[in-house]
């Protein structure tokens, strides 16, 4: 695949302009860079949250694909239900002429942070077990933003939400991120990764390889929010680009198992430095507070270092 | 026109009756969760699919929310697609069941009526149904595997018609009748299919000629105006049911409506019925009859839609009625089946008393002399006697 | 847009207009617009990967895709598109957010 903007600019636009998103919103761009990968023959499944939300606001629909939302748990299952009423129609010989003819059929499903690390584990759990051609695309902006910016398993530690808000005893969540997509690496699946809207290009070419593993994929998208993280509007990729630098959210691969990291930052940039920029880690920085600071440096260079010791030892 | 068919007597469970129509059906999909007492149905047809016998594609979930989620995905997608639960199993999935309704989605269910927690019980009651009663489905019970067989054929026909579009389910009682071998006529698989015919869709996921967005976000301008015309769905499936139930005696020789009369003509006296017990309540009306004691028996067979104006005909004219209910409405005022039918026969100009009576919670005997306590009580109430509006049966209180 | 009656809808609330979103116009959300100046444009598209909104207008005809403008109707003023086009580092801006006049 000719990966080049001159190529890519030529593929239609599936998701369309006149969505509600918020303006400077990186999930509605990340939706949108998706399907110029995955093309119009794609059904597409959304979680209740933002994105479903903004896109699909009756009468009007953004997508110009089939499009499926049920609700926020289960999008997962859902997807897998198109997925397998697509493999049955083609053993009977009755599918609809489009899809027949159609080189590949993608099934996506999309969900957020809460619809995907929380409520909707279960079933992207029990979709990736049974080995549906599926792609489950996690956009995580470590929070809860459509409900009303609420802590979820995905919000970084210290970083105030509606429901861990910083306070004079409390400081903003007092916990960890898990790491989904270790626990989705788990699962064995042919195809596991992490990227953002920055990085369009491994962005484009990790949904290819996701549609065309042959089997589940899970990628997981990082979705700088404006709104609950509190940055200016415009910045929102360059948000997503030093999350990158400061190895907060590295650009890595599964592939059947081995890990493959896209790209190792010269020289890693403070996690201050990213933090710094955004308002729910306003209090942090207060004095008093300087050891959640290490605390948060301590956590993202271990993750690192677990990540190269996962890439060596699989390479090995 | 009688366009009667071979058909074979056989011995099968009512799990293994349900599971023999759902496979004659030649469903495209089935999802499931196993769940006691459905699971054996389910292994029937999972067996099915394993030899070859149905093309289906099974989704082997891991929850029932999971089982109705993939089922509104395979529906959505043009397939037609069962499923199968049971009690706490069909309340996990609830929030979907609506929205099989809400999305005119016609995926057929097996439920095998079980009681809610808690305390955890595995025996029958109809409080899983009941407690689904108002989310868009087909409510179709039964009294034994030869129903639960005929109306798990019966409820395709209905629910893919075009003119109603709506998910079905065939109630029959865990254990009762889903473990009980019962002899029953079944028709062979091609005759079965010639009845329930292809599936056609009205939209679907897959065609992108023609793309479509499923479940956006409705909000105060248009919600209301899908509820309507989901609401307007509901009074069509009488006709539609009445022309299925008779093209089905017209091939079987048996004959279905929304309820069923026995010894009703010049009864005085009426109990209302639903499921399995139906038969222990049949041999007692019988000894009354014999006695001289004008008792009849209506055995409620489609709960949803609810038959209002058929009942309020067939019920008039009486002098009392007890109404059973397998379930119990917690802080309500009578079971389900009791409050709907006192509704649906208010203001009629003859109208009797009408007398609830719960029994068989969580699977509890429903016994002769259950059926004669009440009948005893109806002579009771038509002679002048008090008798209670709210009775429980077989309960030691 | 007339609010139809529930007779005239689809069942089941499907929408089978497909992306029929572009009708809905979210250009009136802007408070600052962006101004192309097209003589310092390489047409390096990033603009247009970048944009949450699908509002950059690009001509593809040619054999190297051409940057034409701002597709007024749906921009919604967030300013990624300026902060993403490369020229501007060079102090060639090719996006500059202004404030809308209106
Ligand atoms: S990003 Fe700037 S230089 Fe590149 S095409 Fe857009 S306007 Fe032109
Ligand atoms: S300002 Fe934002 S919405 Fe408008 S064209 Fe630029 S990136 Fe798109």
């Amino acid at each position: 695949m000719a990966l080049s903007l001159k190529e890519m600019v030529k593929h239609e636009d599936l998701l369309t302009g006149g969505h509600r998103a918020c303006a400077g919103c990186t999930g509605a761009n990340i939706l949108r860079q998706i399907m110029l990968t995955a093309g119009p023959n794609t059904v597409m499944g959304g979680a209740t949250g933002c994105m479903e939300v903004v896109t699909t606001i009756y009468p009007y629909t953004a997508w110009k694909n089939s499009f499926i939302h049920s609700a926020f748990e289960n999008v997962a299952a859902t997807i897998s239900g198109a997925e397998t009423a697509y493999r049955s129609l083609q053993k009977h010989g009755e599918l609809p002429q489009a899809a027949a003819d159609a080189e590949r059929m993608n099934f996506i499903a999309f969900g957020g942070d809460g619809g995907t690390y929380d409520i909707g584990i279960q079933a992207l759990s029990g979709a990736m077990e049974r080995g549906h051609r599926m792609v489950y695309v996690c956009y995580d902006n470590g929070a809860y933003m459509n409900t009303g910016i609420q802590r979820s398993s995905a919000t970084p530690f210290g970083a105030h939400t509606s429901t861990a808000p910083a306070g004079s005893v409390k400081q903003g969540k007092e916990q960890d991120r898990k790491d989904l997509t270790e626990i989705l690496v788990a699962h064995n699946i042919p195809y596991v990764a992490q990227t953002t809207p920055f990085h369009w290009k491994d962005l484009a070419t990790k949904v290819e390889k996701a549609l065309s593993c042959g089997g589940p994929a899970f990628l997981n998208i990082l979705m700088p929010c404006t709104v609950g993280w509190g940055f200016p509007m415009e910045r929102g990729m360059q948000i997503a680009k030093e999350a990158v630098e400061t190895n907060f959210w590295p650009l890595f691969e599964v592939e059947d198992g081995v890990y493959k990291i896209n790209k190792k930052p010269k020289e890693r940039k403070p996690i201050a430095d990213w933090m710094k920029e955004q308002a729910r880690f306003r209090h942090v920085f207060k004095p008093g507070n300087e050891s959640m600071l290490e605390h948060a440096q301590q956590w993202v260079d271990q993750q690192w270092d677990l990540l190269l010791k996962r890439e060596t030892m699989t390479n090995m | 026109m009688t366009r009667t068919v071979n058909q074979e007597l056989t011995a099968l469970s009512g799990n293994e009756a349900v599971a023999y129509a759902f496979k004659q059906a030649r469903p495209h999909v089935a999802s499931a969760f196993p769940i006691t007492p459905q699971t054996e149905m389910m292994h029937k047809f999972a067996d099915f699919v394993a030899n070859g016998e149905s093309s289906a594609e099974m989704i082997l979930v891991e929850s029932e929310h999971s089982a109705m989620s993939a089922a509104v995905g395979s529906a959505a997608s043009g397939a037609r697609t069962i499923t199968a639960t049971s009690s706490a199993g069909f309340a996990l999935m609830w929030e979907i069941v609506y929205i099989a309704a809400s999305l005119r989605l016609p995926i057929q269910m097996a439920l095998v009526n079980r009681a809610l927690s808690g305390n955890i019980n595995i025996h029958c009651d109809h409080s899983d149904s009941m407690g689904g009663r108002d989310a868009g489905w087909i409510h179709h019970f039964c009294e034994n595997a030869q129903e639960a067989y005929d109306a798990g054929l019966i409820n395709f026909r209905i629910g893919e018609h075009m003119d109603v579009r709506l998910p079905a389910m065939v109630n029959y009682d865990g254990f009762i009748i889903s473990h009980k071998e019962d002899a029953l006529y079944m028709l062979d698989d091609e005759a079965a299919y010639d009845f329930v015919g292809p599936y056609k869709h009205k939209y679907t996921l897959l065609d992108p000629a023609n793309p479509v967005t499923v479940g956006p976000l409705d909000l105060t301008d248009y919600y209301f105006e899908h509820k309507y015309s989901q609401l307007e769905a509901y009074p069509r499936v009488f006709d539609v049911a009445q022309e299925v139930f008779d093209e089905y005696a017209d091939l079987t020789g048996r004959r279905y409506g929304f309820y069923e009369e026995y010894k009703l003509d010049d009864a005085d006296l009426v109990m209302v019925i639903l499921g399995s017990s139906a038969g222990t309540a049949k041999d007692v009306v019988d000894e009354y009859r014999e006695k001289g004691v004008k008792i009849g028996l209506l055995k409620l067979r489609m709960f949803r839609p609810f038959p209002a104006d058929q009942l309020k005909s067939v019920l008039s004219g009486r002098q009392a009625i007890a109404v059973l209910d397998r379930s119990a409405s917690f802080g309500g005022w009578g079971g389900p089946v009791f409050t709907e039918i006192r509704s649906a026969l208010y203001g009629t100009a003859d109208q009797a008393p009408l007398h609830n009576w719960i029994y068989g919670l969580g699977g509890r005997d429903f016994e002769l002399g259950h059926a004669a306590e009440v009948i005893d009580a109806l002579q009771k109430i038509a002679s002048g006697g008090e008798v209670p509006t709210l009775n429980l049966l077989g309960c030691r209180a | 847009m007339s609010l139809k009656r529930a007779q005239e809808l689809p069942d089941a609330g499907i929408i089978t207009e497909a992306g029929n979103a572009v009708d809905f116009k979210t250009g009136d959300w802007r408070t600052y617009v962006p101004q192309f100046h097209e003589e310092n444009c390489i047409h390096c598209m990033f603009c247009w990967i970048y944009c949450p909104d699908s509002a950059i207008d690009v001509d593809t005809s040619g054999d190297k895709p051409q940057m034409k403008g701002i597709l007024l109707d749906h921009c919604k003023g967030c300013g990624i598109c300026a902060t993403e086009c490369p020229p501007a580092a060079k102090g060639k801006a090719a996006l500059v957010m202004v404030r809308e006049e209106k």
